[in-house]
């Protein structure tokens, strides 16, 4: 049974009169432990397909469903909590809380989990020690490297055990020696068991990735495995 | 953790909006203010005039004699009515809701003489409830008239305070014998000062009272000057009043609907005047100052507008981790709560202090003094909430209900 399971899945934006199909009768099956990457040129439907594979979207048509469930259907409630504990989300810009710290970053998802504190904070410490940042636990992010704030949000992608790690263009804001330490951690952590799909427009990075879904016009024109 | 969190992004939403923050906090500081105060003042204003008012008696009720405006019983109309001395403890044994009665006969002019020291004044004549009942209260030291006194028409005088201070100066005037008009009598008390700002023969201020037994001795009297009556209860007071024309209707043979056959002052109907007139004044007032915690709102919910518009990455990147809306929701209510908190307390505190030290500028004379209960702090301490909650909750629930995927999209 695959962990995400898409069949005719599509999805239309309705600005006014005019109505836009962002994606077209998308089926994907992607299996546990692979490591995906998406490409495509700009508006081809990556980022609509990121957002619905991470329920911060809905489809308009077709079924989704993540690790047995069809969360397409879900309401915001059961959304908000299958988005807090299957997936872990790594942003290109990496969307840290500027004010809280980095340990407060990452313990974020687990106060919403509801996680007693006390084991919130070995987790938290324990994700620290996972990327390496342990001794940057009190600084802000502001305080920290490009590479640096993308690491962290990986320990914070990963504080729940997510099914899925999803990312946009993890390395899009980092040089090249910080990227590839980035697209590292993601081998390791495929090598690890984890399950990652990832959107990014660097052919190089994608050519390393063993399946590559391409879109174009909001379809797939090519998967190769 | 959580609560770290929290105040965490309080704090920082002050810091970023500093003005806004400031500004928001001292509407709710003024309306607070305002509220507070404006019902304090009222309250300390209404028990300066009740007390003044009762100066003459609390809930009491006086009588005369009128003249008929009706035939009754084949008697004309325009006859005199006239009270007797036992009038009062007839209306005492016939009717159980009146408490305390007594005669009332005036002297409106006469001489009191001290040593080398003439005042001319009034001398009132009454039992001993008169003085129970016209708050006629002793310096320490003293007393008022006493049944004894009237048992045995003693020359016994109690005297005003100003009649004191005419006679006597600042000498002790216990025990020493004055001239009511060449009758010597003996002082057995002074009045306390007392407010009084209704009366219906004169301040008592500058009366020499003496028993009613002691009077008719003196003086050939055959009528009352009055009665002075006091209901159990001043809810009674209706009840007695009807009760009084039919006991003295039969007594005197007038109708007991005749309007003119006696005059009833009922004092307590005063009171229900003044109750009244703050209860519309404390309404008045309240609508002031609701409106104006009302502008507070508005700027509260202004300001949570303003956050929510920033912060909009911020819930959008929560929501992505994990956060329900219901979350965001409550975060954002807190805080406008927090800041309606802050400054009601603020302004709670700013009107206690005002409160304080008013006393210093000697004008509760004319205005009373403020007062701050328990009920004032409750009635703006819930208005301050509900207040808080209503300015927060939509600006709040917008933030809920943003798109996630366009709130991290900012």
């Amino acid at each position: 049974m695959p962990i995400i399971k898409m069949n005719g899945l599509s999805k239309i934006y309705k600005t006014g009169k005019v109505s836009v199909e962002a994606l077209r009768k998308i089926d994907i099956d992607i299996d546990e432990n692979e490591f995906v990457a998406i490409v495509g040129p700009s508006g081809s439907g990556k980022s609509t397909l990121m957002n619905i594979i991470g329920c911060l979207d809905t489809p308009s048509t077709g079924d989704y469903y993540l690790d047995d469930e069809e969360v397409g259907r879900f309401g915001s409630n059961k959304l908000a909590e299958v988005r807090n504990r299957k997936i872990g989300f790594v942003f290109q810009n990496f969307n840290l809380l500027s004010y809280a710290t980095t340990y407060e970053n990452i313990e974020l998802p687990l106060i919403f989990s509801g996680m007693p504190a006390k084991r919130r904070k070995t987790r938290t410490m324990e994700l620290l020690d996972r990327v390496g940042l342990a001794e940057r636990a009190a600084h802000k992010p502001t305080e920290l490297s490009g590479g640096e704030m993308q690491r962290i949000a990986i320990a914070r992608a990963l504080a729940n055990n997510p099914a899925i790690l999803l990312a946009d263009e993890p390395t899009g804001n980092l040089d090249s020696v910080s990227g590839g330490s980035i697209i590292e951690i993601f081998r390791e952590l495929h090598a690890d068991g984890a399950t990652i799909v990832m959107i990014t427009h660097d052919r190089h990075i994608a050519d390393n990735i063993p399946r590559v879904i391409k879109l174009k016009d909001g379809g797939i024109v090519d998967s190769l495995n | 953790m959580r609560l770290l969190l929290f105040f965490n992004q309080f704090h920082r939403d002050l810091k970023g909006q500093k003005l806004r923050t400031a500004l928001t906090t001292f509407g709710i500081v003024w309306g607070t203010t305002s509220i507070v105060l404006l019902l304090a003042f009222s309250t300390g204003l209404k028990e300066r005039q009740l007390q003044q008012q009762h100066g003459m008696g609390e809930s009491i009720m006086i009588l005369w004699a009128g003249t008929t405006s009706k035939p009754f019983e084949g008697t004309p109309k325009s006859r005199n009515i006239h009270f007797v001395e036992d009038d009062p403890e007839y209306l005492k044994s016939m009717i159980p809701e009146i408490a305390m009665a007594s005669p009332e006969y005036t002297n409106w002019s006469a001489t009191i003489k001290y040593r080398d020291k003439v005042f001319v004044g009034q001398v009132t004549a009454g039992n001993a409830e008169f003085g129970e009942m016209r708050n006629l209260i002793p310096e320490p030291g003293g007393r008022y008239i006493d049944q004894n006194d009237i048992d045995n028409k003693r020359r016994t005088a109690f005297i005003g305070y100003e009649t004191w201070q005419e006679l006597f100066g600042d000498e002790d005037a216990l025990g020493k014998t004055i001239f009511i008009n060449f009758v010597p009598f003996t002082v057995v008390g002074v009045m306390i000062k007392k407010d009084q700002n209704s009366s219906y023969s004169g301040s008592d201020r500058r009366k020499t009272f003496i028993s009613y037994t002691t009077f008719t001795s003196i003086y050939n009297r055959k009528y009352l000057n009055n009665i002075v009556l006091k209901p159990v209860e001043p809810s009674h007071s209706k009840d007695v009043e009807k009760r009084v024309d039919e006991v003295l209707g039969r007594k005197y043979h007038y109708d007991p609907t005749d309007e003119e056959a006696i005059w009833v002052w009922d004092t307590s109907q005063n009171d229900e005047f003044f109750d009244e007139l703050f209860m519309g004044m404390n309404v008045f007032l309240g609508i002031v100052g609701v409106f104006t915690l009302i502008v507070g709102a508005i700027g509260v919910s202004n300001i949570m507008n303003a956050v929510v518009e920033e912060r909009s990455k911020e819930f959008g990147i929560k929501m992505a981790l994990g956060a329900k809306a219901s979350f965001i929701l409550w975060q954002l209510v807190a805080e406008t709560l927090l800041i309606t908190i802050i400054g009601g307390l603020i302004g709670l505190l700013f009107s206690g202090l005002i409160v304080r030290v008013f006393p210093m500028f000697n004008l509760e004379k004319y205005v009373g003094v403020p007062q701050i209960s328990l009920e004032i702090a409750f009635v703006a301490t819930g208005l301050l909430g509900i207040i808080g909650f209503i300015s927060g909750f939509f600006p709040a629930r917008r933030a809920s209900k943003l798109n996630p995927v366009e709130a991290l999209r900012l």
